[in-house]
């Protein structure tokens, strides 16, 4: 992992590719995002600290860092930057990138492993398959950890669903998933920096 | 009113009590929706966490649908879904992202159908044409609304109402005849799609929502997003064995208030399907 030495701060030199509006550079340390977040007081690293680690180039600790797999994308960092730092989007440019380059925190087991089984079912099913994706989770997770997943902790949640009819047992399909296919074919290219 | 109508998969899953009680409600109001032929999912937090590109283009390809199809308007009852499509037709004033995502989704993307929440949907329908239609008013109900992160967040994306302090769903609810209260958490983020693989955190900012909602003298909390609803309703009697007291807050959907206050029984719409009912 190349490290970007200190005072390089154009988004446009660092190694994670971010989306043109995402100007790390802009960011002057005040806090608001961290004093913001929902889940700040669970992260290793707080969203400021991340801002400034893509600042600094210091790509092995952002991507390592279990921080960017307790966000929870809601937003509220990017809507109170003074700056106009789109957080949350460096929070999304780094979850892919350390998962792309298999840094992924393993203490976050469940949750990348939860985003990578979601992104499946829908390659494969266009529309979200529940069952199958609490399925393919929960088989996952056994095997990964030997731990069964949260939801199925939560004694007859299932047999809750289903009274309620909550749960589709022919959930619908969409019918073009030759398009689906072409779609994520086309998106999963080596991504330009 | 003819709107298009992109359910989402949280719509067609477990949240389709969402879906009774939209229907219930907008077919007592003679709204018709027409559903996107053949939506795919937007792809929700997996798509933008893990790839980008991905992100934009499968709602790309539902809005260029929806476009080519002829309709204005584009109902997404999902704030998740709403701010996944406002973002690609954010992405797409550039033409140069507009031709490549045309090029990706093999339909073109204009971007120019007006995406709408829920509270947008009967904002659109208008307070004028709902009070009047009140046949029974809600007055044993004092709700604190809860927008929760994404319908007001980020302002940029999805322009509604105020990002801090919103108040369209008061207005809403207060026509129905119900209360509100001022509270704290109104914009607070409940832990979203983490219901199943992040539950420690969902349990914690469910709890402080719901017990905030009830210290400001609510007796319900009205919500416009199916996964608000998964963490305070379904969640909430793990929330409870959690923190070792008891909330029996009831959590309804906007559509269930509209609904009630129609004259709409909740059976009609799927009330009695909660997971937290009127004691
Ligand atoms: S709110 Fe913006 S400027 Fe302030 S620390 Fe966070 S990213 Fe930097
Ligand atoms: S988007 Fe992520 S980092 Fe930003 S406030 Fe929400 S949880 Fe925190
Ligand atoms: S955000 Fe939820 S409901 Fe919306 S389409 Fe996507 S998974 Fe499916």
């Amino acid at each position: 992992m190349e490290n970007q030495a200190l005072g390089q701060v154009t988004s446009e030199r660092l190694p994670v590719h971010f989306p043109d509006p995402i100007q790390v550079a802009n960011c002057y340390q005040c806090g608001k995002c961290t004093a913001g977040c929902p889940v700040a007081m669970h992260m290793d690293v707080a969203p400021n600290q991340v801002v400034r680690l893509a600042q600094l180039g210091e790509w092995e600790k952002a991507l390592r860092s279990r921080a960017i797999w307790e966000c929870v994308g809601c937003q509220t960092c990017s809507t109170r930057c003074p700056k106009e730092v789109d957080c949350a989007g460096v929070m999304d440019a780094l979850r892919e990138a350390s998962l792309a380059r298999g840094m992924a925190a393993p203490g976050r087991y469940f949750v990348v492993a939860f985003q990578k089984i979601f992104l499946e079912n829908i390659h494969r099913n266009g529309r979200l398959n529940e069952l199958e994706l609490i399925g393919h989770f929960k088989v996952d997770v056994l095997l990964h950890t030997g731990r069964i997943p949260f939801l199925f902790k939560d004694a007859g949640l299932a047999p809750q669903l289903g009274k309620r009819k909550k749960l589709h047992l022919i959930p619908g399909r969409a019918r073009d998933r030759g398009v689906v296919e072409r779609i994520f074919e086309r998106c999963s290219g080596e991504r330009k920096a | 009113m003819n709107i298009g109508y992109y359910p989402g998969c949280a719509l067609h899953g477990s949240s389709n009590d969402c879906e009774q009680s939209l229907r219930a409600c907008l077919s007592a109001l003679d709204v018709q929706l027409g559903e996107i032929k053949d939506w795919i999912c937007c792809g929700a937090t997996a798509a933008h966490s893990l790839n980008h590109k991905l992100s934009l283009a499968l709602p790309a390809r539902n809005l260029a649908v929806a476009e080519r199809d002829g309709f204005k308007q584009l109902f997404a009852p999902c704030p998740l879904c709403s701010m996944q499509l406002l973002k690609a037709k954010k992405a797409v004033a550039d033409e140069r992202v507009r031709k490549e995502l045309s090029e990706i989704v093999e339909a073109d993307v204009r971007g120019e159908s007006e995406v709408l929440n829920l509270i947008q949907l009967f904002e659109k329908i208008g307070v004028d044409r709902l009070k009047p239609a009140v046949k029974a008013p809600l007055e044993s109900i004092t709700a604190a609304c809860y927008y929760g992160c994404l319908l007001t967040r980020p302002p940029d994306v999805v322009h509604f109402d105020d990002f801090e302090q919103p108040s369209s769903m008061e207005s809403i609810v207060a026509a129905l005849g119900a209360k509100t209260v001022e509270w704290n958490y109104k914009t607070e983020c409940c832990g979203a799609g983490m219901t199943m693989c992040n539950e420690d955190i969902v349990l914690e900012l469910a709890h402080k929502i719901l017990s905030n909602a009830a210290e400001h003298g609510a007796n319900c909390l009205v919500v416009a997003c199916p996964m608000c609803h998964v963490n305070l309703d379904m969640k909430q009697a793990a929330v409870e064995r959690r923190f070792g007291k008891k909330l029996g807050m009831v959590v309804y959907y906007l559509s269930d208030l509209v609904g009630l206050a129609l004259g709409l029984s909740a059976e009609q719409l799927g009330i009695n399907r909660h997971f937290v009912t009127q004691a």
